[in-house]
């Protein structure tokens, strides 16, 4: 299987009448014939067209897209998977959502920071003009704010970070809840700050609102050491963080220090498997009908590196979870998540084969 | 490996190496063994390699070319599946029923060879485009995509021609190469040849079922219930649109449609058999026992599949309507490479052949199709024999260069200037 984009959200009617018309062009879709016309009255994938790229920084840009179906919606804070096709390639990566939820035009903005070596930042933040169509993915992300908003709140960034803390600042702000937030921002310099300017400016209306930024290149880090000068009472705050996993990790283990792990709200856009802190259940054996393989995985051994040991030639890209890359059709038997350990699968439904263990026998079409 | 003399294919029209120099070269030497055990180990791994870097190449060069290629063919198919649809809403006069069979004849051998067959190989699967991709495509046959890509991806593409593996050979109810004992239902064959070519996409489907483990009652009930299920899913819907709601749609004139819808499902079943038959069961192709391929290697591997396939010489036509299955060769070697290299590879291939002394398996069609209907007429009989096979693959030389007439000038000089 293959990262998708996500189905678009159409009116039940056309929906039906699609569906009655692939009697006519089995195997194909009748969307395969619409999108001769135009490829945007395809409603196989959700797609936008980028409207238009804001440079924020040197380095970062937001790219604004109006998506061509209807926005399913998100919370401040999530993240959005975006493909885009580079030498006949189609390339996704998750990105941090910056836009409002609820924006006027219906517009849908994420944004990116280049990375050098990077082979989609290059292309979203110089070479993606106005026009270009972009596959959307679906809207993803635990990381976002709680319900009821928290009374006092603390946020963590470094670099690129910021993107979806910066949204949770809006969204504050336009719910008219910036009583008593504290931001703490590490960054190189003052210029490469993402949306530096718009922040300072907040911080200028907002007087519950306080912005530390951490100039790393003169000051050195941010550290949990700072965490007792800069917010004394960071023990009774809610915290949301997002930055380099090693940060993460550091202060993690501070607040677990202080048993208050449940206070501390992480974004990783690594997620982390296989930690050995999910049930890891019995294990089981694996047929594989397409390949023709059999496979037996031990407790905690994901579907995938059983299938890969067995000798079977399987699909996969991330090998954790996001891409969608590794999924199989399940015929037989049940599954258990590696990542949060719980079990489940259903005939008919595809599954990652590379976050999944079997739990007893399984059969999967791949 | 090596034969007696075996009948002479003289008798075949267009099988004289001479009659066409330079394109098909076949020794002819009947008592060429099998270069598989002439050839050393060392040989065979420098084989291997020479071949694993031919792949490579391709692989680091695809992209932007490649993708539009694929994309334009499958724009095309649609659009001309579509047109002839519409045209033939107007069956009842002659031009346009001609037209719109001929634009759904040709659209729906498209569809099986350059696109689907190759999608399902995951030729085009490096893109990343859900919609072009082996875990996604489904084609316009009987047979489900999934149980194909087993019999053939799998089955066919990693055993290929040795016999008793490979269900391809003989598909389980022809025999087309001497290893296979005969039986009496063999008399049977000639029938069932004609058979197999109008009905060829049953044949496939029913094919994937793998026949011999039914017979035998190996097979899982379960897994055999599934795949009956998917066969039948996939007919209902095939049928419907072909001979009932298309027919329906043109009124009063659903007959003329109906035979239009037909004609076309019927052409296509009889070029592709020819396509897929001449592939393999020409007399060039070697076939294998299970004991000469017990350990083989990578190298190994590669050379089974050179001399086991046989090519087609046609035009540029001609190799998109077979779905580049007329470069069998290089599809056996590179199965999951895009079809649209297969042309461009084929010199290198060549030239691997030339330096170790290896056969290329080419010829023109008529020529491999006729091998293979001989094959199949004697073989329906007890005994019968290998057929001689060719020798090395020679470069065919080089065109004579233009010897200057007048000191100084290259190339003649015009009489009139
Ligand atoms: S989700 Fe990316 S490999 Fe499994």
């Amino acid at each position: 299987m293959v990262e998708k984009a996500a189905a678009p959200r159409i009116p039940a009617v056309r929906r039906a009448l699609l569906r009655a018309a692939r009697a006519l062009t089995t195997p194909l879709l009748p969307d395969d014939y619409i999108a001769l016309l135009d490829p945007r009255w395809s409603t196989r994938e959700a797609t936008g067209t980028v409207v238009r790229a804001r440079r924020e920084t040197d380095e970062a840009v937001t790219l604004v897209v109006r998506p061509t179906h209807g926005w399913p919606g998100h919370r401040p804070g999530q993240y959005l998977r975006i493909g885009a096709e580079i030498d006949g390639i189609r390339h996704w990566r998750a990105y941090s959502i910056t836009s409002d939820p609820e924006h006027p035009e219906g517009l849908v903005a994420v944004t990116v920071k280049e990375v050098e070596e990077g082979k989609m930042s290059p292309f979203f933040t110089r070479d993606c003009p106005p026009g270009t169509i972009v596959f959307l993915g679906a809207v993803e992300g635990e990381f976002a704010l709680p319900q009821p908003l928290p009374p006092k709140a603390l946020m963590i960034s470094a670099g690129s970070g910021i993107t979806p803390i910066f949204s949770m600042l809006r969204e504050l702000e336009r719910r008219d809840a910036l009583q008593d937030v504290v931001h703490l921002h590490g960054t190189r310099t003052a210029e490469g700050f993402i949306f530096g300017g718009m922040l300072r400016d907040l911080a200028e209306r907002h007087e519950g609102y306080r912005l530390h930024e951490q100039l790393s290149a003169q000051d050195g880090r941010l550290k949990t050491t700072h965490l007792d000068d800069l917010v004394p009472d960071w023990r009774e705050r809610e915290t949301f963080m997002s930055g380099p996993r090693e940060m993460i990790d550091a202060f993690v283990e501070h607040w677990e220090g202080e048993g208050i792990a449940d206070r501390l709200h992480t974004e990783r856009f690594q997620p982390i498997i296989g930690d050995g802190s999910a049930e890891v259940g019995s294990g089981g054996t694996v047929r594989f009908r397409v390949t023709d393989k059999e496979a037996t995985c031990e407790s905690g051994v994901s579907i995938l590196v059983g299938g890969e040991e067995a000798g079977a030639t399987l699909p996969y890209g991330c090998r954790m979870g996001i891409c969608h890359t590794c999924v199989g059709r399940l015929r037989v038997g049940r599954v258990r998540d590696l990542r949060s350990g719980e079990v489940h699968g259903e005939e008919g439904e595809t599954i990652r084969t590379c976050v999944n263990a079997p739990e007893g026998h399984v059969e999967i079409e791949l | 490996m090596s034969t007696e003399s075996g009948p002479s294919t003289s008798s075949i029209p267009d099988t004289q190496d001479d009659a066409r120099p330079g394109v098909s070269r076949r020794g002819g030497d009947p008592t060429a063994s099998n270069p598989l055990h002439r050839l050393t180990p060392e040989q065979i791994e420098e084989i291997g390699e020479a071949f694993q870097k031919i792949h490579d190449e391709v692989r680091a060069d695809l992209g932007d070319r490649d993708a539009t290629y694929i994309r334009s063919i499958i724009e095309f198919h649609r659009r001309l599946t579509a047109l002839s649809r519409i045209v033939l809403m107007a069956s009842r006069y002659p031009p346009a029923w001609l037209l719109g069979t001929t634009g759904l004849s040709v659209a729906k051998i498209l569809e099986n060879m350059e696109i689907g067959h190759n999608v399902l190989h995951g030729q085009w699967d490096w893109m990343n485009d859900p919609q072009i991709h082996s875990s996604t495509w489904d084609w316009d046959t009987a047979s489900t995509a999934a149980s194909w890509k087993h019999s053939h991806n799998y089955i066919h593409h990693t055993f290929t021609n040795i016999v008793g593996k490979d269900k391809d050979v003989g598909y389980e109810f022809m025999r087309i190469d001497p290893k296979q004992p005969w039986e009496p239902f063999f008399l049977l064959q000639p029938l069932l040849n004609v058979l197999v070519m109008v009905a060829f996409e049953w044949g496939v489907a029913i094919h994937d079922l793998d026949l011999e483990a039914i017979r035998k009652g190996k097979k899982d009930k379960r897994q055999l219930r599934d795949e009956l299920k998917g066969i039948a899913g996939k007919a209902v819907r095939q049928i419907a649109k072909d001979y009932v709601l298309f027919p329906a749609l043109s009124g009063k004139h659903w007959k003329k449609t109906l035979k239009a819808n037909f004609t076309a499902n019927i052409v296509r079943n009889v070029w592709a058999n020819a396509i897929i038959f001449c592939g393999h069961f020409p007399d060039q192709a070697y076939t294998f026992t299970e004991e000469e391929v017990a350990d083989e290697t990578r190298g190994g591997w590669y050379v089974r599949q050179l001399i086991g396939a046989a090519n087609i010489e046609g035009s540029d036509t001609f190799h998109l309507m077979s779905g580049n299955l007329s470069y069998q060769v290089e599809h056996h070697l590179f199965p999951d490479m895009p079809s649209s290299r297969y042309k461009e590879i084929a010199p290198k291939v060549k030239a691997v052949c030339e330096q170790y002394g290896l056969p290329y398996n080419t010829g023109p069609f008529l020529q491999q199709w006729l091998m293979v209907q001989r094959s199949i007429l004697r073989l329906a009989f007890p005994g019968g024999q290998e057929r001689p096979k060719p020798g090395a693959y020679v470069a065919p030389p080089e065109p004579p260069r233009e010897r200057p007439t007048v000191p100084g000038v290259a190339g003649p000089v015009p009489a009139f200037p």
